[in-house]
C-alpha cells in the first residue's frame, strides 16, 4: 500500500515526499474517536482556507494561512501517524462533503487549495515524482525546440515580472486546456492549442489533474454513501458524517465572559450599540409586539445568555414584555419553563449553547417568525431600512448589498460592523456573540480613551 | 396607396395600381415585416446548409454516425408577439424547415447540443447521473459596437457609420489571428449580427467540446479592457514586456489603425473635451499639464498644416516615448492608451457558458432588415455593413429574378447569393470534410482499442 510505501521510503531518504495523493482508502484500522476527531482537526484547516479565500487573500497570504493552519491542527503525538492522520482526516471528509453538489464543490475548492500549496513546498524531484503519478499529458520540450521559442517564452516571463534565468530552461508543453488558469492570466505562451508551461507553472497543472481526479472519486464516494455506507453505519458513523459538515468550530460562548455580563437595566442600549442586525431586529420586535416565537425566543434567548445575561434577569426580561401580551400567569405558566430549559435548569439539563451564524443563516423563518439571518431572509428594501436605521452610510450599503447578492452573508455582517464601528474587523464574523464581544471591545476602548 | 399584399407561398407579389413615376416596377417598400419574413423563409433562407453545418457530418450513412446528435441541439425561436420559446428540437432538415416556415420566428437562436433531446428534458434530473445538461457548444464571441461608445464620437446607441464600423474590422483581425495561431482553431464563421456588431463561431471539435471553465479562461486570454466610469485607466500594462499576443495585435493591426484611421475619423484630440480624456490616462501630472499648456496655446493658430489630431498625437507619443526616465506607470502609456481606444471589446458572458443562446447567421434584424451575413476575415476591411442586403432588396431582386430562369436556387438570383456561396465554399466544406475525418478516426480508433482488448 501507498502509505507503508511512504513511511518506509522516508526513513531513507528525504526525496519522497509525505504528501499523499490520496488514491485509495487506507487498510488502517481508525478508533472511532480518531475518526470523528481527526476530521474535524482538517475541517478547521479548510475552513480556514475557505475563509481566507473568501476574503479576498492573495495567494502567497492564503499559503501562509494554510502553513500555519496544518502546522496547528494536524499534529499528532506520534510522528508515524502523522501522515495517517492527514490520509485518515482526507477520506473521512470525502464522506463529509460528497453528498450534494454545493458540498463537493466546497471541498474540491479547499482540498486544492490545500494541494497546491502543500505540493509548492515539494523538492523538484518531489514534484516530479507527483506528476508522474498523475500521468500528465505534458511533454518536455526539446533543446532545439526551446532555441526556437526562446524570444517568446522569455517575453511572457518579463510580461509577468518573472524573466527567465539562464536555468529557467525546463518548458513542457500541454494542451492549453489543460491549464485554463495560465491561459485567462497570460501567463503563457500558446501556440497552435499547446501552452509552454514553466517548470514553476507546474503546480497549476498538478492541481487540475489532483482537483479531476478528487471530484471523480467524490462522485463514486457519494454513490456508495447512498447506496451502502449511510445504511449500514446508521447507528456508528453515520450520525458522526452527518453531523460533521455543519458543525461550528469556533468557541461556543457557552460559557459568558465575566466582563460582558449585562442587566437588563441596560439592554436597550446595548442592543443599539452592539448587538448584530439579526439580534437587533429580534430585541426591536420583541419590544413592539410583547412577543416572539419560538423560534425567536430560542436564537435571542441564547444569545443573550451567552452575552452574560443570568437566568434570573433573563426571567424578569421577557416576562416584563410578555405580560404585555398574554398576561403574567400565562407567562409563568407556558414560557418560563423554556427560558430555564434553555439555562439548562429543566428537564435533559443540556446547557444549550448559542446559535452560530451558520446555524442561523440555514434557519427557515416562516410567517410571523423574525430569527434567521436579515443579511439572508430579508429583502433587499428591508435589508437597507435596516441598515439605514443602524445608520450605516450608503457606500457601506452597496457593499453590504453586494456580498449579499453573492451569498456572503457573513461577510455582510462583518462589513456592517466594519461601518458601524469604524474599525475593521479581520477575523470575520461568524458567531453572533463574536459580534457582540467585538464591539463591546470597541465600545470600551472609546470610552475608556480621553477626549 | 395600397399596400402591397404578398400571397401565401407565391412568388408574384401583387403590385399597387398607381405607380408614381420614376419608380422601379419591382420596389418594395423598405420595411420588416412578418409577410416579407414569410417569402424570406420559404425561398432565399438556406436552412439545408443550416442542417448540414450543425450535423457536423452526423447526418452520413457512416455506422458512427450519431443519428441523434441533430436532435439533441436546442434551437429557439423569437416569435412576432415577442414570445420567446425555448428548447425547439428537430429530428431532420424537414422538420426544421417546415416549423421555421410555418411559424417565421423574427429571430433564431442556437444553443448548445444537450445530453438528451431538449424536448425529453423533464425527464431528467437538473444533477446526478442522468442528467439533462450540455454537451457541445461551440466557441463563440459577440462583440457589439456600444461598448465603444466611449471611444467612438461620430456615432452612438445603435448607429453606425463607415467611420466606426473599422473598429469591428479590428476586433476580427485580432481575434480571428490568434484563434487560428494561438489556439490552433481552423473552422471559424464570422457573421454580422445584423446592425452593430459581429458573432464569432468557432467550430472544430476541440472547440464544442472545451467546458465552462476552459471557455471563460479564453475569454480572460482575450480581455484587456478592464474597469468602469470609476476608473481613469481601464488597460494597464504593468510587466516588462507586453504578451507576445498582445505585442503581435499592436504591431501587426492596432498601433497602424489608431494613427492612420481612429485618430482622424473620430478627431480624437480635436476638443479639450475629447483629449482630456486621453490626458486622463497619463498618470503624470507633469507630462499632461505641458502637452495641456501646447494644445490650448495652439486652438487658434495652426501653423502646421498637418491635420491637429496627427499633430497631437506626435507630441504626446514624443513626450512618452523620449529618452526621460519612466515613472512606472508610464512605461508602456502610448500602447495603453492606443489599445483603450482600439483592442477588441468582447462579452464576456457570452463566451463563458455552454447554454448561452446566440443567433443564428442568415437571420435578419427586425430593426434594420439587414441579414446577418458572413464576413471574410481575410477581407473584412472591405465589408460595408451599410450594403449589407435588406429584406426588401432581396425581395425586389427577387421580382426581378422572376424573368430569368437559369438558375437553380433563388437566393442565387440575389446578392444573398454571394454570401451562401462563401458560407460553403470557407467554412463548410472544410468543416464537413474535417468532420468526417473525426468521425472516421474516432470509429476506426474504437475498432482497434476493442480489437486489442478482445485479445486471449
Amino acid at each position: 500500500m501507498e502509505i507503508y510505501g511512504y513511511q518506509r521510503k522516508a526513513l531513507h531518504s528525504d526525496a519522497i515526499s509525505t504528501l499523499p495523493l490520496y488514491r485509495s482508502a487506507p487498510p488502517l484500522d481508525v478508533r472511532l474517536e480518531d475518526f470523528e476527531l481527526f476530521a474535524i482537526d482538517r475541517l478547521r484547516v479548510l475552513k480556514g482556507i475557505s475563509d481566507g479565500l473568501s476574503r479576498g487573500k492573495k495567494p502567497e497570504e492564503i499559503d501562509n494561512l494554510a502553513k500555519d493552519l496544518w502546522k496547528a491542527n494536524m499534529r499528532h503525538p506520534e510522528a508515524s501517524e502523522v501522515v495517517n492522520k492527514d490520509i485518515i482526516s482526507h477520506f473521512v471528509l470525502r464522506l463529509v462533503y460528497c453528498r450534494t453538489e454545493d458540498l463537493r464543490k466546497w471541498f474540491l475548492s479547499m482540498e486544492t487549495a490545500l494541494f497546491r500549496y502543500r505540493f509548492r513546498l515539494e523538492s523538484a524531484e518531489a514534484q516530479r515524482a507527483l506528476m508522474a503519478e498523475f500521468d500528465l499529458p505534458y511533454k518536455a520540450v526539446s533543446n532545439s525546440e526551446f532555441e526556437s521559442m526562446k524570444d517568446n517564452l522569455g517575453q511572457v516571463a518579463r510580461s509577468i515580472g518573472q524573466p527567465l534565468t539562464p536555468a529557467d530552461t525546463k518548458f513542457y508543453t500541454v494542451p492549453f486546456e489543460e491549464v485554463p488558469e495560465l491561459v485567462a492570466g497570460r501567463r503563457v505562451f500558446v501556440h497552435k492549442g499547446h501552452a509552454y508551461v514553466a517548470m514553476n507553472q507546474v503546480v497549476s497543472l498538478v492541481a487540475t489533474q489532483f482537483r479531476s481526479h478528487l471530484s471523480k472519486a467524490l462522485i463514486l464516494t457519494n454513490r456508495k454513501w447512498t447506496s451502502s455506507i449511510r445504511e449500514q453505519e446508521k447507528d456508528r458513523l453515520t450520525p458522526i458524517v452527518e453531523a460533521l459538515c455543519t458543525s461550528y468550530l469556533g468557541p461556543d460562548y457557552s460559557e459568558p465572559r465575566e466582563f460582558a455580563e449585562i442587566s437588563i437595566r441596560d439592554i436597550d442600549q446595548i442592543a443599539m450599540s452592539s448587538f448584530p442586525l439579526c439580534m437587533r431586529h429580534l430585541f426591536e420586535k420583541l419590544r413592539e409586539d410583547h412577543h416572539l416565537k419560538h423560534g425567536g425566543r430560542m436564537q435571542l434567548g441564547l444569545f443573550l445568555k451567552g452575552v452574560g445575561l443570568k437566568l434570573d434577569d433573563a426571567l424578569a426580561f421577557w416576562k416584563a414584555e410578555f405580560s404585555q401580551k398574554v398576561g403574567a400567569e400565562r407567562f409563568d405558566k407556558e414560557y418560563a419553563y423554556s427560558i430555564r430549559h434553555n439555562y439548562g435548569r429543566e428537564g435533559k439539563r443540556t446547557d444549550y449553547t448559542p446559535f452560530s451564524c451558520q446555524k442561523i443563516i440555514s434557519s427557515t423563518p416562516g410567517v410571523g417568525d423574525h430569527h434567521g439571518c436579515p443579511y439572508r431572509h430579508f429583502s433587499e428594501e428591508n435589508l437597507r431600512a435596516a441598515l439605514g436605521k443602524m445608520r450605516v452610510n450608503s457606500r457601506a450599503v452597496e457593499d453590504v448589498m453586494d456580498k449579499v447578492r453573492n451569498r456572503h452573508y457573513q461577510l455582510a455582517c462583518t462589513l456592517t460592523f466594519e461601518a458601524v464601528h469604524g474599525t475593521s474587523c479581520d477575523a470575520g464574523i461568524n458567531h453572533p456573540n463574536q459580534y457582540f464581544s467585538e464591539s463591546q471591545k470597541v465600545v470600551q476602548s472609546k470610552s475608556h480613551s480621553t477626549v | 396607396m395600397t399596400r402591397e399584399e404578398i400571397g401565401n407561398g407565391s412568388e408574384d407579389m401583387v403590385i399597387d395600381e398607381c405607380e408614381p413615376e420614376g419608380r422601379e416596377r419591382n420596389s418594395v417598400p423598405d420595411e420588416f415585416n412578418a409577410n416579407y419574413l414569410k417569402v424570406y423563409y420559404g425561398k432565399l433562407f438556406p436552412h439545408a446548409d443550416i442542417f448540414k453545418w450543425i450535423s457536423y457530418g452526423n447526418d452520413g450513412k457512416h455506422p458512427a454516425c450519431d443519428q441523434s446528435y441533430f436532435s439533441r441541439r436546442e434551437f429557439s425561436y423569437t416569435l412576432d408577439n415577442d414570445i420567446y420559446l425555448r428548447y425547439q428540437s428537430f429530428n431532420s432538415a424537414s422538420e426544421l424547415e417546415n416549423s421555421i416556415k410555418e411559424k417565421c420566428p423574427f429571430k433564431i437562436d442556437i444553443g448548445p447540443v444537450y445530453s438528451v433531446d431538449p424536448a425529453k428534458r423533464h425527464a431528467y434530473a437538473q444533477t446526478g447521473d442522468n442528467v439533462f445538461t450540455p454537451v457541445e457548444r461551440e466557441l463563440v464571441f459577440d462583440i457589439d459596437i456600444t461598448d465603444y461608445d466611449d471611444v467612438r464620437y461620430c456615432c452612438s446607441g445603435a448607429d453606425v457609420c463607415l467611420d466606426c464600423w473599422p473598429l469591428m474590422t479590428v476586433a476580427i483581425k485580432v481575434i480571428d489571428t490568434s484563434l487560428r495561431d494561438d489556439f490552433g482553431f481552423n473552422h471559424i464563421l464570422w457573421v454580422f449580427s445584423g446592425r452593430r456588431g459581429v458573432h464569432c463561431w468557432v467550430c472544430d471539435g476541440k472547440a464544442r467540446r472545451l467546458t465552462n471553465e476552459q471557455r471563460a479562461s479564453i475569454a480572460e486570454y482575450f480581455r484587456v479592457y478592464k474597469g468602469n466610469e470609476n476608473s481613469l485607466k481601464k488597460v494597464s500594462f504593468t510587466g516588462l514586456a507586453l504578451h507576445p499576443f498582445l505585442a503581435r495585435s499592436y504591431s501587426e493591426v492596432l498601433k497602424d489603425f489608431f494613427k492612420s484611421k481612429l485618430l482622424l475619423s473620430q478627431k480624437l484630440f480635436s476638443t479639450e473635451e475629447r483629449y482630456e480624456k486621453i490626458l486622463e490616462m497619463i498618470p503624470d501630472e507633469s507630462i499632461t499639464s505641458e502637452l495641456r499648456g501646447k494644445w490650448q496655446e495652439n486652438k487658434r493658430s495652426s501653423i502646421s498644416k498637418e491635420d491637429t489630431n496627427v499633430v497631437r498625437w506626435q507630441q504626446l507619443k514624443h513626450i512618452l516615448q523620449s529618452g526621460r526616465p519612466k515613472a512606472q506607470g508610464l512605461r508602456r502609456c502610448v500602447e495603453e492608451i492606443v489599445f483603450s481606444f482600439t483592442y477588441p471589446r468582447l462579452d464576456m458572458e457570452v463566451s463563458k457558458h455552454m447554454n448561452h443562446l446566440l443567433k443564428a447567421p442568415f437571420c435578419v434584424h427586425p430593426k434594420t432588415g439587414r441579414v446577418c451575413v458572413p464576413i471574410d476575415p481575410n477581407c473584412c476591411e472591405e465589408f460595408d455593413p451599410t450594403a449589407v442586403p435588406t429584406l426588401s432588396k432581396l425581395l425586389e431582386e427577387m421580382n426581378m429574378g422572376t424573368l430569368r430562369a437559369d438558375v437553380d436556387n433563388e437566393w442565387d438570383r440575389t446578392s444573398l447569393g454571394k454570401s451562401i456561396r462563401f458560407f460553403r465554399s470557407s467554412f463548410l466544406q472544410p468543416l464537413l470534410k474535417s468532420c468526417k475525418e473525426e468521425i472516421e478516426n474516432s470509429y476506426n480508433a474504437k475498432l482497434q482499442h476493442s480489437k486489442n482488448s478482445m485479445s486471449w
